[in-house]
C-alpha cells in the first residue's frame, strides 16, 4: 500500500493532542528576580547519584562556588547560588519526588560576590576541557529531565553521533522560558551548539522550534546564518502539537528514524539537547560561569505572569509573590508544564535546575468513570501504545500484561489522559504499573 | 497568602481536554434528532410515544440495575442513546409493551449484566431489537407506509427489501423515494438523507471515524454489484445507513484501532450481503453487526499498533 494511501486511511501511527497554548508570557521580556535572602539547594537536582556536600554550617560561600561534588560519573556538582553563610545541611523539600531530601541551606550576605572559572576562547579549548567545564559547571538537561549533560556528550565509542538536535520545541502549554531565551540570547545558543558539535564531532545540527513561535524562528535563523561553521545547521520549524518536544517524537519528526525500544537517541547517532542547556554550556565553557540560575516562567493563576531569571534554591513562593501571589482559589502548584509537570506539596519548594515553569492552577477533582473504549487514548499516544490496557490491567492487578503491551515505552506525556472522556487518570495508573513491575523484577 | 494553604497533589497531566462521555452522547443524541424527527414526519406522532416509552424505561432500568449492583448512577446519556436507537430499528407501529420490553432487555441484559457501559460485548439496542424480533415475531412483521395521519394505524405495506419494488415507479423515482425516506421500513432507517446528515455531524464532531460507514457501505455496494444486484438499491434500502453510521461505530462494541475498525466494517458488509442474498431473512444489518461485535476482541488482538521503536513482530506501523 502506498504511503499516501496509508495516511489517508488513518493507518499511520497517530499521536499528539492540541491543548490550548495559554502562552501568556511570550511577550514578557525576561526580568531578573530579586535575590533571595536564603536558598535551599537539594543535593540531587539531576538524574543519578546525589552530590556530596563540601561545606559545613558556618562556612562562607560565594556565588558559583562548588558546595557539593558529583559522586560518580552519572551525577552533577551543585554550586552556591547566592553569597553568604551556610546555614546547615538538612532535609529540604524535593520538587521531583515530594519526599524531603538532603540539601544545603545558605543565608545571603547580599553582596552577590561571584567566583568563576577563567574565561576561554572556545576555538582554543580541547574537547576534554570543554567536557570538563560542562561537568564542573554542574550542567544537566534543563528541559525537565535533568540528565547530566557531560554524560550525554560522551557517547560510547561504538555509538558515534552525527547529528545534534537543539530542542526549542517548547510544546507544553503555558511555558515560554525557551521562547524568550531564543529571542533574547541567540548568540549563546548558537555558540553553545558549536561547542556541542565540536565535543561530539557531529557533522550536522537541527534547531527545532514549533511553528507557533515565528519570532524565535526568525531570530535564531538570523544568528545561524552568521555562524562560523563548515557544518550545516538547519532551523527546523515543527508543527505545533503536543508532545512534539519529546526526544523520541522529535527524532522521528526530523530524521524519520525511530529510536529503538528502550534505547536512546544516540543509538541512531543523535543527541538532543534542550535549548536552555545549550546556552548554559556556552556560559560555562566560554564565560566560565557555573550553573546557578535559569529562566523560569511563573504563570497560570497569578495576576502578573512573568519570565524570571532566578537563582536555584529560591522558594517558589518568593517568585510567585513577585508575580502578584497566587490568585484566590488557586490550589495547585506545578513545577514544569501542565502536561508533565510535578504537583508540589507546598508553595515553598525550591527552584531547581530542571524547573522551567512555576504553574499556579485552580484544579478541580474530576469524577472517574468506566472506560468506554472510545479509543482516543490509542489515537493520541505518540508511542503507539494502548493506554487503556495499562489502566485496566493495573485496576485489575494483571501486571504481567503491562510488559506485553510495552509499558516501558510510555514517556508519560499525558496525551491519553488529557483527552480521556471518562476522566481516567491513565498516567497515574501507568506510573503505578511501572513501579509494580520494577518490584517484581527486583524480587 | 495563607501559608498553610492545602495544595492539591495529583499526577500529571494537570489540564484536561473538552472530552467527556456526556458530551459524546449529547452529540450522538443531537445527530439522531435528524432521523428521529424524520420518523415522526413519516410515521406520525405514535413514534414520539415509542421514543418516550423506550427512553423512560431505559433510564429507569439503568437506575435500578446500578442500585442492585451498588454502583453509582450517572446520567451520562448512554441509556438515552440506546433507547433512541432501539426505537429507530423497530417497525413504526410496534406495540408499546414490546418497546418497553425491548428497552428493558437492552439495558438490563445486554448492558448492565455485562458490567455497564464499556463492558458490554454486544450493541445493546441491537440486542434489544433481536430479542423482541425473535420473541414477538408476529407483532413485528407489520410494516406501514409513510403516512400523515399522525396517530392512525397506518396502511400496511411491504418493506422494499422484503418485496422489492413492484410498483410502477421508475428506477430514478425509486432511488429518490429511498433516499428521502418515503418508503416502508423501520422507524428511523428509511431516510438515507437524514441519516447522512446525522452521520456527517458525528464525523465532524470527531465522535466517529469516517472509515466505518465508508467501508461498511462500500463493501455492500461492491459485493452486491459483483453478485449482479442493484448496488444503489442495496445501500439505500433497509437499515444499512443507520447501522453504518450509528451502530457499527459504537465505541464499546467495535475495535479500538482504525485498522481494526476497517476489518470490522468490511466483515459486517460481507455478512449483510450474505444474509440478504443467501439467507432466509430480507435484512441482515442487525445480525451482521452483532456477529462482528463478537469478533471485536479477536480483531483487537490482531490489530495492535506497532509501538514506536519496536521492530516488526506483527502488524506494521
Amino acid at each position: 500500500m502506498s504511503r499516501d494511501m496509508y495516511t489517508f486511511l488513518g493507518l499511520k501511527r497517530p499521536g499528539a493532542v492540541h491543548p490550548p497554548g495559554r502562552k501568556f508570557t511570550s511577550n514578557e521580556a525576561t526580568e531578573v528576580a530579586p535575590l533571595p535572602k536564603e536558598v535551599m539547594l537539594p543535593l540531587q537536582q539531576h538524574i543519578g547519584a546525589p552530590a556530596n556536600p563540601l561545606v559545613n554550617k558556618g562556612d562562607e560561600v560565594k556565588v558559583g562556588q562548588k558546595i557539593a561534588e558529583a559522586s560518580g560519573f552519572v551525577s552533577a556538582p551543585i554550586h552556591a547560588t547566592i553569597s553568604g553563610t551556610v546555614n546547615g545541611v538538612s532535609k529540604v523539600p524535593n520538587p521531583t519526588t515530594g519526599e524531603p531530601i538532603r540539601g544545603i541551606l545558605i543565608e545571603s550576605n547580599e553582596d552577590d560576590e561571584w567566583v568563576k572559572f577563567s574565561a576561554a576562547d572556545p576555538d582554543d579549548l580541547p574537547i576534554e576541557e570543554i567536557l570538563n567545564r560542562i561537568k564542573e559547571a554542574g550542567i544537566v538537561g534543563l528541559g525537565g529531565a535533568a540528565f547530566p549533560t557531560h554524560v550525554k556528550l560522551q557517547p560510547p565509542e561504538d555509538k558515534p553521533v552525527h547529528t545534534v538536535i537543539v530542542n526549542g520545541a517548547e510544546c507544553e502549554p503555558y511555558i515560554t522560558s525557551d521562547d524568550r531565551l531564543m529571542r533574547e540570547e541567540t548568540g549563546r545558543i548558537v555558540g553553545g551548539l558549536l561547542l556541542i558539535m565540536k565535543a561530539l564531532s557531529a557533522k550536522k545540527a537541527y534547531i527545532a522550534i514549533e511553528d507557533n513561535k515565528p519570532k524565535p524562528i526568525s531570530r535564531i535563523s538570523e544568528a545561524v546564518s552568521q555562524a562560523d561553521t563548515p557544518y550545516p545547521i538547519k532551523v527546523a520549524p515543527l508543527r505545533a502539537r503536543y508532545p512534539m518536544g519529546a526526544e523520541k517524537t522529535l527524532v522521528k519528526a526530523l530524521l524519520g528514524t525511530e529510536v529503538p525500544e528502550g534505547g536512546l537517541p544516540m543509538d541512531v547517532g543523535v543527541v538532543v539537547q534542550n535549548v536552555a542547556t545549550v546556552a548554559a554550556i556556552y556560559d560555562a565553557v566560554v564565560e566560565g560561569k557555573p550553573l546557578v540560575e535559569r529562566i523560569v516562567t511563573v504563570t497560570g493563576d497569578v495576576p502578573k505572569p512573568k519570565n524570571l531569571i532566578a537563582r536555584f534554591g529560591t522558594s517558589a513562593m518568593e517568585l510567585i509573590e513577585y508575580c502578584g501571589g497566587p490568585s484566590s482559589g488557586a490550589n495547585k502548584l506545578v513545577f514544569g508544564g501542565p502536561m508533565m509537570g510535578i504537583a508540589q506539596p507546598t508553595y515553598y519548594s525550591p527552584l531547581i535546575k530542571s524547573t522551567n515553569c512555576l504553574l499556579v492552577l485552580k484544579s478541580k477533582q474530576l469524577e472517574e468513570h468506566q472506560c468506554i473504549r472510545c479509543g482516543r487514548c490509542v489515537q493520541r499516544c505518540p508511542m503507539g501504545l494502548m493506554p487503556l490496557v495499562f489502566a485496566k490491567a493495573v485496576q485489575n492487578g494483571l501486571y504481567e500484561q503491562l510488559s506485553e503491551y510495552h509499558i516501558d515505552s510510555c514517556v508519560e506525556c499525558g496525551a491519553c489522559t488529557y483527552d480521556c472522556p471518562a476522566n481516567i487518570p491513565i498516567v497515574s495508573y501507568i506510573k503505578t504499573g511501572k513501579q509494580k513491575l520494577q518490584k517484581v523484577t527486583e524480587a | 497568602m495563607d501559608k498553610a494553604t492545602q495544595l492539591v497533589l495529583s499526577a500529571s497531566p494537570h489540564i484536561k481536554g473538552r472530552t467527556s462521555i456526556s458530551r459524546d452522547m449529547l452529540v450522538v443524541v443531537f445527530a439522531l434528532m435528524f432521523p428521529v424527527l424524520g420518523a415522526v414526519y413519516f410515521f406520525g406522532l405514535y413514534i414520539l410515544l415509542m421514543l418516550a416509552a423506550a427512553t423512560v424505561s431505559a433510564v429507569l432500568t439503568e437506575y435500578v440495575a446500578k442500585a442492585m449492583r451498588r454502583r453509582p448512577f450517572f446520567l451520562d446519556g448512554s441509556a438515552v442513546v440506546t433507547a433512541l436507537l432501539l426505537v429507530l430499528v423497530l417497525p413504526p407501529r410496534t406495540p408499546m409493551w414490546i418497546v418497553v420490553i425491548g428497552s428493558i432487555f437492552a439495558i438490563a441484559i445486554a448492558k448492565e449484566a455485562f458490567g455497564g457501559l464499556g463492558q458490554n460485548i454486544f450493541n445493546p439496542a441491537l440486542v434489544g431489537r433481536a430479542f423482541v424480533t425473535i420473541s414477538f415475531a408476529g407483532s413485528l412483521t407489520r410494516w406501514i407506509s409513510p403516512t400523515s395521519s399522525w396517530l392512525s394505524d397506518g396502511v400496511t405495506t411491504a418493506t422494499p427489501l422484503a418485496e422489492g419494488f413492484t410498483t410502477s415507479l421508475t428506477k430514478l423515482e425509486m432511488y429518490k423515494a429511498l433516499f428521502l425516506g418515503n418508503v416502508g421500513g423501520s422507524v428511523g432507517e428509511t431516510s438515507a438523507l437524514l441519516i447522512l446528515i446525522g452521520g456527517v455531524l458525528l464525523i465532524a464532531f470527531g465522535v466517529i471515524k469516517w472509515q466505518v460507514p465508508v467501508f461498511y457501505i462500500g463493501t455492500v455496494f461492491v459485493l452486491t454489484f459483483l453478485f449482479g444486484e442493484d448496488p444503489l438499491f442495496h445501500i439505500l434500502a433497509g437499515g444499512l445507513m443507520l447501522g453504518a453510521f450509528f451502530m457499527a461505530t459504537d465505541y464499546v462494541t467495535s475495535p479500538l484501532t482504525t485498522r481494526g475498525k476497517i476489518i470490522f466494517s468490511v466483515g459486517a458488509g460481507v455478512l449483510v450481503v450474505l444474509i440478504r442474498l443467501l439467507g432466509n431473512m430480507p435484512e441482515g444489518v442487525c445480525y451482521s453487526i452483532l456477529i462482528m461485535n463478537a469478533f471485536t476482541p479477536l480483531i483487537d488482538r490482531y490489530t495492535r499498533i506497532r509501538p514506536y521503536g519496536v521492530v516488526k513482530k506483527g502488524g506494521n506501523n
